[in-house]
């Protein structure tokens, strides 16, 4: 038990000690660069005309993507355990498996024969 | 007091004023990142019980996807380059019926634990947890991966034109 | 909640010498991995110059060595410009959460073996958690929202455009990155990076068949293609398409900001390729020099060490060698590579592990099961494919 917080504590240290280094990183940048503000250099970058706001919607592709992966991480979840404890559990478990996997396999194809996973 | 008790009040307050960020910003973006604090603070809440497989999986689910896929349903749907102000005129019975909500849920918990102890020997071992699901739940697992096959299904549905 | 028992975390004597040996491992851990990413630029410069006939960074130090320094340097000196379109306070939050999941996902990979530092037993390694693949994966997709944030605040388009194709790139192929790595768990029957290595550990040259790069070499193969775009690394370097995109999701950065996403980068393909010499290639293990007592310093601190840096450094020229030969992917394409043929593939994979796996135990005529399993895999894979609307029928369907 002690060694479990210990190791979360090195890991606790270990990302304030990142933090850290970034926040002395852009400290140090801030102590020695130069700062001479003009309005044109805050305007963003669109090849040299003044931007359009309002636009930038993203395609729809992009979320069925997203929610594919959300499919599989869930998937990957149950994988996880799965796979380290194999010899334990025997053949039921790994009929299961293959049977999850499957019908996850299903929802792949129907994504895939519907066209929504063609980048055209 | 132990060390474990400090680290949970700590993260509990910084839940807390993550959650109530998520309700009062009216940008939806910084919204989400408020609710990430929360997530992770949840995750860190099951370290804490030295639930570590938990605590990752949610990280991985929720944070690492859900919360990822609620940016992405957030950039389809609105421009994320002009207004994201959202607002609207329901403020008080909003903090009536949450308030209503955490008196019920407190008092339900207080009611059914106040009085028992956690003790924690040892870390969960993951190859516990999947002695359960793959030995007692295989009904319900089989069952998940219907959900989540009927949630695609759905969402293709709803995504495409035609 | 009260937390019954003791207080474990402070229980037992806290030994100065521990709390010592963690802040020396987090600054070990800190300057191996600046100082590689330091070298693995310049290296990368020099070894594609050397590739393209050309000299390459020559002026800073012996063989232009500290060009990398002299440039990170330089960055530090730069103004810095946020747009006023920009959403300021997620546009400063980006960069920290970049380098941040760069460094904590190196804390699991163990450097080298056992060593005892003033009577302490410890790994060269800075924390050994139970469920380190886990870990590992959690701050991959954290990552992910380094990238995201840095294009959204920056309220310019390019950066968005950018950083939506990247984190959806990501996503993607994070998928066949957590099941390449199942491919090696259902044989190692640990989460634990540490036990991972163990398995492998150098008991002679026969040692080298449980390395699991051979029992496991389509998901070596899946892994590293996976890794390589997860990092954004050319030939799937979309994100950075400078003809289309300008930048990718940092366009905005200046500076020492831009410094940071560019220090991450490279730092995560270092871990990459940490990660792959951890999981299938035996970490630390490898002969030690025998003519050296076995339990001297030099075998149990500098050989495993060595043997993990050599490992990790033949990856990372693999890399090197990637960039410079291979023009890069179009979108399409690294779409239908990560979800129609690693996923499927890794898929298949797994299962045949496992029917490995449990038809060794069950005392199966494995030379009749694998093959007729990967036939059976192989199989749905074909009728998948066969079943889908090929290129001819798309396109009467979108006339």
């Amino acid at each position: 038990m002690t060694q479990f917080y210990r190791n979360y504590l090195a890991v606790a240290v270990f990302a304030v000690a990142a933090l850290g280094m970034v926040g002395a990183m852009l400290g140090v940048g801030r102590l020695v660069r130069p700062n001479r503000p003009q309005p044109e250099k805050y305007i963003a970058y669109e090849a040299g005309s003044d931007p359009i706001r309002g636009f930038g919607q993203s395609n729809v592709r992009y979320y069925v993507y997203a929610l594919l992966f959300v499919m599989f991480d869930v998937e990957a979840v149950f994988i996880f355990p799965w796979a380290i404890n194999l010899e334990a559990l025997g053949v039921s478990a790994l009929i299961s498996m293959i049977v999850f996997i499957l019908v996850l396999t299903l929802g792949l194809v129907y994504a895939w024969r519907k066209g929504v996973l063609r980048w055209a | 007091m132990v060390a474990q008790n400090v680290a949970f009040w700590i993260i509990a307050i910084a839940m807390v004023l993550s959650a109530i960020g998520v309700v009062r910003t009216s940008n939806v973006v910084h919204a989400a990142l408020y609710l990430v604090i929360v997530l992770a603070g949840a995750a860190a809440q099951y370290i804490l019980l030295a639930a570590e497989f938990v605590a990752w999986v949610q990280v991985l689910i929720y944070i690492g996807a859900v919360v990822i896929l609620f940016l992405f349903g957030i950039m389809l749907t609105r421009s994320p380059m002009g207004d994201l102000d959202l607002d609207n005129s329901q403020r008080m019975p909003a903090f009536v019926a949450s308030l209503a909500l955490v008196g019920t849920l407190t008092a339900l918990l207080v009611d059914a634990f106040g009085n028992s102890k956690v003790v924690i020997d040892a870390p969960t071992k993951t190859s516990v947890l999947s002695s359960d699901i793959f030995r007692l739940y295989i009904v319900p697992f089989e069952a998940v991966s219907i959900l989540l096959l009927a949630a695609l299904v759905g969402a293709i549905v709803l995504a495409r034109r035609d | 909640m009260m937390l019954g028992a003791g207080d474990p975390l402070l229980s037992g004597k806290i030994d100065l010498t521990v709390v010592l040996i963690v802040i020396g491992k987090t600054v070990a851990v800190f300057a191996f991995l600046l100082v590689a990413v330091m070298l693995y630029i310049w290296f990368m410069r020099k070894v594609i110059a050397d590739m393209a006939s050309r000299v390459g960074p020559d002026t800073a130090g012996p063989w232009g060595i500290l060009q990398s320094l002299a440039d990170g340097i330089k960055l530090f000196f730069k103004e810095q410009s946020v747009p006023d379109s920009a959403d300021r306070r997620v546009f400063f939050l980006a960069p920290y959460i970049s380098l941040m999941t760069a460094f904590l996902a190196f804390s699991i990979i163990p450097i080298g073996g056992q060593v005892s530092i003033a009577g302490h037993q410890t790994y060269l390694q800075l924390a050994d958690l139970p469920i380190g693949i886990l870990f590992l994966l959690a701050m991959s997709g954290l990552g992910l929202y380094g990238v995201m944030l840095a294009g959204w605040s920056s309220g310019s388009k390019y950066p968005l455009l950018g950083s939506v194709r990247a984190s959806a790139q990501m996503l993607s192929y994070e998928a066949a990155f957590g099941l390449a790595i199942v491919g090696v768990l259902v044989q190692a029957g640990t989460l634990s990076t540490r036990a991972i290595v163990d398995k492998q550990a150098w008991t002679g040259v026969g040692s080298l068949g449980t390395w699991y790069v051979i029992p496991a070499f389509v998901a070596f193969v899946i892994f590293l293609i996976s890794a390589i775009a997860e990092t954004n690394h050319p030939p799937f370097d979309l994100v950075e398409a400078e003809q289309e995109l300008v930048g990718g999701f940092h366009t905005e950065y200046t500076g020492i900001r831009f410094a940071i996403f560019y220090l991450a980068e490279f730092m995560n393909l270092i871990t990459m390729s940490a990660i792959a010499v951890t999981l299938f290639l035996g970490g630390p293990a490898g002969p030690s020099l025998g003519f050296l007592s076995a339990t001297g310093a030099v075998n149990t601190w500098l050989m495993p060490v060595f043997w993990f840096v050599a490992k990790v450094m033949v990856l990372l020229f693999g890399t090197v060698w990637l960039r410079a030969s291979l023009p890069r992917l179009r979108y399409d394409q690294l779409m239908d590579l990560g979800w129609k043929w690693l996923i499927e593939l890794a898929f298949i994979w797994v299962m045949v592990s496992g029917v490995i796996i449990v038809g060794r135990n069950e005392g199966w005529n494995l030379i009749a099961v694998v093959p007729l399993s990967l036939l059976g895999g192989l199989g749905i894979l074909g009728v998948l494919r066969a079943s889908m609307p090929n290129r001819s029928e798309l396109v009467e369907e979108i006339l």
